[in-house]
């Protein structure tokens, strides 16, 4: 079995991340920790709809933001898409998706304020990015067959909309109404840093141990998750899509006085804005670099890594939660739920409550990022085995899941896991802002202190992390052969 | 024009040659049946011609090259996409209008799939998926038609009437076709293809399919 190169990359990643917990800060350090989480428990099977008015509000602005950003989003990413094959084109998309959407709300904070513009901006922008990647990937996996056969003489356009689109609309639609659902969870996280969603009702919530409040914010949240397919109607859509931009809120307005500060004098890092000359800028780079960068990179990767592992050891352990091939069906619908909840709450919402409830350290991290990203691996996992007919004398029990399933599905597993290696690693870095170590720590404090010249070169450094891990992780799925649709 | 001199025609796949160098004279109102065996190089002999006379041919490839998200409406109406405006077409997506409902309707009436039209051709059999394209070959109305195994899917009597119909519309054809007796019935000029070469190029009177097997 170790002859096997999946095998092998499967031992040097577990191996990685074990030398990884050696240095991880792991602890409870909360003083009463399983109190905490039991009255937390208590709040959400005691639900409390009726005690704010802002919430109904919440959740409609969370709506909107969501609607808004990715319709812009997808938008600006179907016509990148048609442009995709240009170098430039590539790596601006890459780069914009690099930079998490809410290292993307701080910085259009700074200038925008607490407009509706900076929620907009803040999903639009990385979804454009996004978007245009996949789409470009769905039209070239188009069957180049029909456009052969043109005649010869047909305009650009006429070909592409009768030999391209119709190929491709079924994906591109499922891939968009996915995204909705990633954009509904990138909206609510958008109110953790102020913006009038979900996030900001439930931090307050939290923070004043209103714990049935936060349970009847998140029963919602799921219960509105759950029924997408019942309210996301393609007949409904343009109304959605013209509506939304109506509920986004007030907010504050604009100062533009802000804007022109913010390119001109924030960002410039502080030695040129005072003068010193490019003397002065090696002193402060290799100062910011030594006490920032490495130590948030450091963390970053550690983390992610054990993460990554943690992710598909819940992955294997949750998929035969949902498969056909064991017996029951109150098991499957109770793993139906368990499998939506976990994919469902947003990986930050996870690690600010059970930070909460835990105390600072990197453990409600990692237990954040594997269940939410385990979560989602585990329900794709599971539904592939319902399509796979075993023989009718084929073992059963644990035998069954360990000869006939994991066998079977290793390869797209670990092909989904190196895939979301990336978005892992994204996910750790924004992190930082709850106060674990990582790159978004120091990201954060940076805004706090009115550094921006130093928090714009760590988000740079952060954009170009996810994006050497991105090819990392796709340089290793070439390797090893593993293919795999885009999941977010 | 409808005849043509295709001379020093080559093909080879992974540096090994598979056709040629091959010439063929085709004259005006020819209707050449390419035989031989299966890997002889007919379906890269039909590909290699279509390149030279593109805009005067009419295609019915091997794979049909249909759109399998669009009916079948609009996969014969791609045989004109060129004869109209973007607009034209962008409307035609969405709505068709009556005169070009009117002419597909008829053309799939002769083919016995008018009831077929407005069904996505992903549901379709493979015999309808194949009328599919040939309406859409004899929609394009060009001169010359250029099929590889047309009616490979076709029953007895439904391949019969569709060899027909393509010799009564296109004055020039040269189609594949692996059945020797529908290949003597229907076309003027046999053309046997052995390792990439011409290896018999004679009037189909006078064939008979023993002359042919030889090929094989």
């Amino acid at each position: 079995m170790l002859s096997s190169p999946t095998v092998r990359t499967s031992l040097i990643f577990l191996a990685i991340a074990l030398v990884g917990l050696l240095f991880a800060d792991i602890a409870i350090t909360a003083s009463n920790p399983w109190r905490d989480l039991g009255n937390f428990f208590l709040g959400i099977v005691t639900p409390n709809f009726f005690s704010s008015e802002g919430l109904m509000t919440a959740l409609l602005r969370t709506v909107a933001f969501a609607f808004v950003g990715v319709a812009l989003g997808g938008v600006v990413g179907f016509l990148l898409a048609l442009v995709y094959r240009s170098l430039p084109v590539r790596m601006f998309c890459a780069f914009v998706r690099a930079i998490h959407e809410l290292f993307w709300a701080l910085i259009f904070l700074q200038f925008f304020g607490f407009h509706p513009l900076t929620g907009v901006l803040a999903i639009a922008i990385p979804y454009a990015g996004i978007f245009a990647k996949v789409y470009s990937e769905i039209l070239e996996e188009a069957d180049p067959e029909p456009g052969r056969v043109l005649p010869p003489g047909t305009g650009n356009i006429t070909a592409f909309l009768y030999t391209r689109i119709p190929d491709c609309w079924v994906k591109m639609r499922t891939y968009t109404a996915y995204r909705l659902e990633c954009g509904l969870r990138s909206s609510a996280i958008l109110g953790f840093v102020g913006l009038p969603t979900l996030g900001f009702y439930l931090e307050a919530s939290f923070s004043q141990g209103l714990y049935s409040d936060a349970g009847a914010m998140l029963i919602l949240f799921y219960v509105l998750i759950a029924t997408m397919p019942l309210w996301v109607r393609p007949k409904l859509l343009p109304v959605y899509i013209l509506g939304a931009p109506f509920f986004l809120g007030e907010g504050l307005p604009i100062v533009w006085g802000n804007l022109q500060r913010f390119f001109t004098e924030d960002i410039v890092p502080a030695p040129l804005r005072n003068g010193e000359g490019l003397a002065g800028l090696t002193p402060w780079l290799s100062d910011l670099m030594v006490n920032e960068a490495m130590p948030g990179i450091w963390h970053t990767i550690v983390l992610t890594q054990i993460a990554l592992v943690a992710t598909g050891i819940i992955s294997l352990l949750a998929f035969p939660l949902i498969s056909n091939h064991f017996g029951g069906p109150i098991r499957r619908n109770a793993g139906h739920v368990a499998l939506v909840i976990a994919r469902s709450t947003p990986e930050y919402i996870l690690a600010y409550i059970l930070l909460q409830l835990w105390g600072p350290s990197m453990l409600p991290a990692v237990v954040a990022l594997a269940l939410h990203n385990g979560g989602i691996i585990g329900h794709l996992i599971g539904r592939q085995t319902n399509s796979i007919k075993l023989r009718a004398d084929a073992i059963t029990g644990f035998n069954r899941y360990s000869w006939e399933l994991v066998p079977r599905v290793y390869r797209s597993f670990l092909a989904f896991l190196f895939y979301r290696w990336e978005i892992i690693m994204r996910e750790t870095a924004i992190l930082g802002i709850l106060g674990i170590y990582t790159l978004g720590f120091y990201v954060d404090s940076a805004i706090q202190n009115i550094r921006f010249d130093r928090a714009m070169v760590l988000i740079l450094v952060t954009a170009l992390l996810n994006i050497g891990v991105d090819a990392l992780g796709r340089y290793i799925r070439r390797k090893l052969a593993l293919q795999t649709m885009p999941t977010c | 024009m409808s005849g043509f001199d295709l001379s020093g025609l080559t093909a080879s796949f992974s540096g090994k040659r598979v056709i040629g160098p091959l010439s063929l004279q085709v004259n005006p109102g020819d209707k050449i049946a390419l035989v031989g065996k299966s890997g002889a190089g007919k379906s890269t002999l039909i590909r290699l011609i279509h390149e030279r006379v593109n805009r005067d041919s009419s295609l019915v490839p091997q794979d049909l090259g249909l759109v399998n998200a669009l009916s079948v409406f609009h996969n014969v109406f791609m045989g004109q996409l060129d004869k109209h405006t973007t607009w034209y077409n962008t409307v035609t997506l969405a709505r068709p209008f009556a005169k070009d409902r009117t002419e597909v309707t008829a053309l799939l009436q002769s083919l016995g799939m008018k009831e077929k039209l407005w069904t996505p051709t992903a549901s379709l059999s493979g015999g309808q998926r194949q009328r599919v394209a040939i309406a859409r070959a004899l929609y394009r109305n060009a001169a010359v038609l250029l099929a590889d195994e047309p009616v490979s899917a076709l029953d007895g009597p439904m391949a019969n009437s569709v060899m027909t119909l393509l010799r009564d519309r296109f004055s020039t054809s040269i189609i594949a076709l692996h059945d020797v007796e529908l290949a003597l019935s229907y076309c003027t000029r046999i053309v046997g293809i052995q390792d990439g070469q011409v290896a018999l190029d004679q009037p189909s009177e006078g064939l008979t399919s023993s002359d042919i097997m030889s090929l094989y």
